[in-house]
């Protein structure tokens, strides 16, 4: 069975690259450039394609679909009594899987679970990251505030932590929002 | 108790009634809260609504109808109950060829631009090269009124010219590398084009058929049922909307609204040329007011029309080589909801008209017609080429077609 991954975001590609390779008798085939992707599918004449929701070739890809001359041209999966919980699941996953008819049922749902669990990974790890980042840029801003007002009142370090916590009790505030103030009303009229 | 409705669209300047319904409260006065979906192709925006991220969409009326008829997925009914706008797109060429077919100032002919084109055009094909225009997706008004103008012009699509599909974001790319010599694409995108200097307008779509829907409001149809109330809250809140948006007063504060980076993400100054028809059609030229370009309110411009969901099933037909079907002739027609439309705005004193079909292309004129609600006229409705479009005899008049 080939399949095509059509995705430009190389490091998702090869996550779920990865995660087809288990599959037994599996040929995959990464798209990530968008110039000359229908000459490449064309050449690779594919079982499943496998394209993410937010790629913006989508309709190009549907239209060729469309009016392919191929005899096996892909069609895009969707919802019947069999397929439903899969199709759904991919589609919150955020990947659309276009299959050529006639392919098993059980052969397509292997592939596609895959996928979906690849991209949900995918996800977690993209979120994970997000939010390590968010954490380190709020302790910065707290480590800025807390220099700020150790300057200006010349106050010991826990002291002015004890100062941002305690504002931030008073107004029902994070302690990271009370420091964005204070930083930002250092820049504004501090020097 | 307010309501919540997730609505999915693409950034273009047609999605503008359900966000200005939002933008300005009038979808809270009828107990609404509205969430939004944007994605960047019609098959995401579709796939959601089929699957239930969204409640309602933004959709090309012609998708709505194949998707109904099982054209590219297998069918799934879908219920269009409110036209978010007729016209609004345009054909923009490179700007060697624009020089050459529509050397004027304003907005051209379209049988004489055509003519020039199909002359320009048989000089490629003996040289064995071919025009090639690009469209926003198979099954839209785009693609259907550029096959038309197309072959009205004796130039036959798919034969004696190639139209592919072309994301409208990378139309003014494919128009600087010389894959497409033109487009026929919605705004802020030939505006785009403009902008850039790869590419001029010559014409509207208007200008091909002067009232024809663009875009709908779709949803499954088992939804539309259930949550028939918040819907037809929905018309009415959009109704407001479209009054406010063609109010010129407003259009500079619904452009920067629309230009936000959660809505089109996108320059308010090019939005604000067609929200107020007035294109600039050539890099550095001045604005063009054509009054026609965009109908989003006056008219009953959100009726839907069933003679214009058959007339979209006629050029589908068209277009595939299908033979034409009675069955789905009938099931397109379905799609188009005047019902739903009119309950929704009894009593509001909003203009609805007597009839839910028409013939297409007939009148050329503002006429008075019969309402059943408030006074109004017959719209102008012809197409460039005189003919008409019978809704009860589809095959009579594909025969007539060239």
């Amino acid at each position: 069975m080939r399949i095509a991954i059509v995705d430009e975001r190389a490091a998702r590609a090869s996550i779920i690259e990865e995660g087809l390779a288990q599959l037994d008798g599996c040929e995959i085939f990464v798209l990530g450039e968008r110039k000359g992707l229908l000459a490449r599918i064309e050449e690779i004449a594919p079982d499943i394609v496998l394209i993410d929701l937010g790629n913006p070739s989508r309709d190009v890809l549907e239209e060729y679909f469309a009016v392919s001359r191929a005899l096996a041209r892909p069609i895009a999966m969707f919802v019947d009594e069999a397929d439903d919980q899969t199709i759904g699941a991919s589609i919150d996953a955020g990947v659309s899987a276009y299959v050529v008819d006639g392919l098993h049922a059980s052969r397509i749902r292997a592939v596609v679970d895959l996928a979906v669990k690849r991209f949900n990974a995918f996800a977690r790890l993209q979120a994970d990251l997000a939010e390590a980042k968010g954490k380190l840029a709020e302790r910065e801003t707290v480590d800025r505030a807390k220099r700020i007002l150790m300057d200006s009142k010349g106050i010991t370090e826990p002291e002015a932590y004890g100062e941002l916590r305690r504002k931030a009790m008073q107004s029902s505030k994070r302690i990271v929002e009370i420091a964005e103030a204070v930083v930002t009303a250092h820049e504004l009229i501090g020097r | 108790m307010s309501e919540k409705l997730t609505i999915g669209f693409l950034p273009l300047v047609d999605a503008c009634l359900p966000i200005l319904a939002r933008e300005h409260g009038f979808a809270e006065e009828e107990g609404l809260t509205l969430d939004f979906l944007r994605d960047v192709s019609w098959a995401t925006v579709l796939d959601r609504l089929l699957y239930g991220h969204s409640d309602a969409a933004h959709m090309l009326a012609p998708l709505a109808i194949a998707t109904t008829l099982g054209r590219n997925r297998p069918p799934q009914p879908l219920s269009a109950p409110f036209v978010l706008g007729l016209n609004g797109n345009a054909i923009s060429l490179r700007n060697d060829l624009a020089e050459r077919i529509a050397p004027g100032a304003g907005l051209g002919d379209p049988r004489e631009i055509g003519g020039r084109l199909a002359v320009e055009g048989r000089e490629w094909l003996a040289r064995g090269a071919r025009a090639r225009f690009g469209v926003v997706a198979r099954y839209s008004r785009p693609s259907y009124m550029l096959r038309y103008w197309l072959a009205a012009c004796g130039i036959r699509p798919d034969r004696d010219v190639d139209i592919v599909t072309v994301h409208p974001p990378f139309v003014a790319d494919a128009l600087a590398s010389g894959e497409i010599h033109g487009a026929c694409v919605g705004e802020p995108w030939n505006s785009v084009c403009v902008d850039r200097g790869v590419g001029a307008i010559v014409l509207a779509t208007a200008q091909i058929w002067l009232r024809g829907v663009e875009k709908v409001l779709a949803l499954r149809e088992p939804v539309l049922e259930d949550r028939r109330p918040a819907i037809e809250a929905l018309i009415r809140a959009m109704r407001k909307a479209g009054r406010h948006f063609v109010e010129p007063a407003n259009w500079e504060v619904n452009a920067a609204i629309l230009a936000r980076p959660e809505y089109l993400d996108g320059n308010a100054d090019l939005i604000l040329r067609s929200i107020s028809d007035r294109l600039v059609l050539r890099q550095g030229g001045e604005p063009v007011h054509y009054s026609d370009f965009m109908f989003q309110y006056r008219e009953a411009a959100n009726f839907p029309w069933v003679s214009q969901a058959e007339w979209l099933y006629s050029q589908m037909v068209r277009w595939e080589g299908l033979p034409c079907s009675a069955a789905d002739a009938q099931a397109a027609a379905r799609v188009f909801r005047p019902d739903v439309y009119r309950s929704a705005l009894k009593g509001t004193g909003d203009i609805l008209p007597g009839a839910n079909s028409q013939v297409e292309g007939s009148l050329r004129q503002l006429l008075p017609a019969t309402a059943q609600q408030g006074e109004m006229l017959w719209a102008k409705n012809g197409f460039f080429d005189g003919m008409v479009f019978d809704p009860d005899d589809i095959p009579g008049y594909l025969e007539k077609l060239p």
